[in-house]
């Protein structure tokens, strides 16, 4: 911190700030860590003074068959949602980049629309729509609707590494001998492979944690997020903790990972120019 | 056409929309020459080269390179590498990755590829760096590397747009000493648009002057120097003191410039245009600067010294004549050391009739 060193600071106000961030992220992380230690507590109720320190509730949440069931769900709907919505995320983003159109400014707005509709409604939309082609209440149906939740978040991840690209990168390509899909192979989709990995897990930890709409659409193949609602209106228990804890861990995960490999590069690139 | 030239601008004519970005350009580029293409932004020269690379599309005309039609080639099966103005170079490969890379996109095969990629790092004085990041290099570095990308195919013409523009003064000076070298040994045509003409001047055999989408001339530099084609050029090159008038018949063998400054003899044979309005121009260099009226001098100009300025051995000297019109002289230091060089003195200027240019426009 060279903020205490710096003549051009007010020293109260530095102070100030950093109370002000500490209490910002408390307020945030503290019922996650609530959640957190109270999944190690043998206590069948969350109350203080704290019980003993026990791993039953991961047992049990480890031993019951629905569990397992919601988890591969949301795994495999997770992995085949990241991919579907990076796919299709970079083809926007790049057709934004390179062409000029008559309604672009429509084309884009359509494109980004998705994540501001209340969820509610789209669930409902989804629901309405998909059971009328036959596609509601399976796994299929639960990917259809978070590639759309998702497939915007990976095109505006994927747009802005296009953006910092130095606008004579693909003619230089094309200039020394590369074709169309040579240049996108060999310089474009390089060049954007730290946003496509990030949009990757972004979009994973976007599936993995995305309950209204899975709640309308999954039926029967429940997602991990729709199971815990189930759980949470049969009987409050500590297993939902535990749960809430591994997810918590899985989506942090992929959010850092896509965090590392979207500040990491972009910063070198930026350094050089 | 003749036999020497490699590339030939047929009537090409380059609008975007209603902006005319070139109009009717022909010219040639003959092979084996270090061409420059010089105008201030906006001109078309930056616009002229990319149709030569392929990236923009004439709207009229045909461009032809070593007498075929290249208007439909796509610009990756035209050998016309280039140098970008920002280098363009893969930020996500290393130097030798980068220089390999048009061979890689030919399928040119690893072995042959590293061998020929090495060749150029080494030519380039990078060899040491071929395992590099292009973020660790410097600009000058860069440069190397980008030239030995586009020099690895050994194509017949190299394009560069203003690829020195981001050094600094020094380096420029030795990267255009680099290019100058380096386009006499390969005999590789070299086409280089800048805006400067410090880099025109020095590096090319042959100027073309642009502007607003017009060639205004074409000639060495020399000749575009000392005789300048247009007015535009003449101000554009800033070298030379320019006067308007009519043309009347002279004193001596030549015509004679009758402007409202007074008549002045140019020793230009100009019996064809008497009675017409022309624009004479004198190089600063040769119109000299007297304290006193000189006595035997044949053009004679009054004017008031308004400012100089010094730049190594050489001074420029600011004045004004009658009507408030600039004068310069660029003397050296000890031509002008009988002068009393004052702000707002009145001094005398002259030149020779012979170093009078009558420019042919009308």
């Amino acid at each position: 911190m060279s903020g205490a060193a710096d003549m051009n600071r007010n020293r109260a106000v530095n102070w100030a700030l950093l109370a002000y961030i500490f209490l910002a992220y408390a307020f945030v992380f503290a019922p996650i860590a609530a959640s957190f230690v109270f999944s190690f507590n043998s206590d069948r109720f969350p109350s203080i003074p704290l019980g003993e320190f026990t791993l039953d509730w991961y047992r049990a949440v480890a031993t019951d068959p629905l569990v397992w069931d919601g988890a591969r769900n949301t795994l495999v709907v997770g992995v085949v949602v990241g991919i579907i919505s990076t796919v299709m995320g970079f083809g926007a983003a790049y057709t934004d980049y390179r062409y000029r159109f008559a309604g672009k400014q429509v084309y884009l707005a359509l494109a980004l629309l998705p994540p501001t509709i209340p969820v509610i409604i789209l669930g409902l939309a989804m629901l309405a729509y998909l059971s009328r082609i036959n596609l509601s209440g399976n796994a299929l149906s639960v990917i259809i609707s978070h590639v759309v939740v998702c497939a915007p978040f990976a095109m505006a991840i994927v747009r802005l590494r296009l953006s910092q690209m130095d606008p004579a990168l693909e003619p230089a390509a094309w200039n020394l001998g590369a074709s169309e899909w040579m240049a996108m192979r060999h310089v474009i989709v390089p060049f954007c492979a730290p946003a496509i990995f990030g949009a990757l897990f972004i979009t994973m930890a976007v599936s993995f944690d995305e309950f209204a709409v899975a709640w309308f659409v999954s039926g029967l193949n429940e997602t991990l997020p729709v199971k815990v609602l189930g759980f949470l209106q049969g009987q409050v228990s500590p297993r939902i903790n535990a749960i809430g804890t591994f997810v918590f861990i899985l989506s942090m995960t992929l959010v850092i990972l896509a965090q590392l490999l979207l500040s990491g590069r972009s910063a070198k690139t930026a350094d050089k120019e | 056409m003749s036999r020497d030239t490699l590339v030939s601008f047929d009537g090409v004519v380059k609008r975007f929309g209603s902006f005319v970005a070139v109009q009717k350009l022909d010219f040639e580029i003959r092979k084996g020459e270090f061409l420059a293409i010089m105008g201030s932004s906006g001109c078309g020269k930056t616009t002229t080269l990319r149709m030569l690379a392929g990236l923009e599309a004439p709207t009229e005309g045909v461009i032809k390179l070593s007498g075929k039609p290249i208007n439909d080639l796509p610009t990756w099966s035209r050998d016309t590498p280039m140098v970008w103005q920002s280098l363009a170079l893969f930020p996500f490969l290393n130097v030798r990755e980068n220089v390999e890379f048009a061979l890689k996109m030919r399928g040119v095969g690893k072995a042959e590829r590293r061998r020929r990629a090495e060749q150029w790092l080494d030519r380039m004085q990078i060899a040491e760096f071929a395992e590099r990041n292009i973020s660790q290099l410097s600009g000058g570095q860069r440069q190397r590397v980008a030239l030995a990308r586009s020099l690895v195919v050994e194509p017949e013409i190299l394009l560069l747009d203003e690829p020195l523009s981001a050094l600094d003064a020094a380096l420029k000076v030795r990267m255009q000493s680099v290019l100058k070298n380096l386009q006499r040994e390969t005999g590789i045509t070299f086409v280089y648009v800048t805006h400067s003409q410090s880099e025109a001047f020095s590096m090319a055999d042959r100027v073309v002057i642009m502007s607003r989408g017009v060639i205004e001339q074409i000639g060495t530099p020399q000749e575009i120097y000392r005789t300048p084609g247009t007015r535009f050029v003449a101000e554009f090159l800033g070298s030379s003191n320019i006067f308007q008038g009519r043309l009347v018949p002279g004193d001596g063998g030549g015509a004679a410039l009758d402007t409202p400054l007074g008549r002045f003899e140019t020793g230009a044979d100009a019996t064809a245009r008497l009675g017409t309005t022309a624009t004479m121009t004198v190089l600063d260099t040769k119109t000299h600067l007297a304290a006193a009226r000189p006595a035997h001098a044949r053009n004679v100009l009054p004017v008031r010294m308004i400012g100089e300025e010094f730049v190594g051995a050489t001074a420029t000297i600011y004045l004004e004549a009658a009507g408030g019109q600039e004068i310069r002289v660029q003397k050296g230091h000890d031509e002008l050391s009988d002068i009393p060089l004052e702000i707002g003195r009145e001094l005398f200027v002259y030149w020779e009739p012979g170093d009078a240019h009558v420019i042919s426009e009308a």
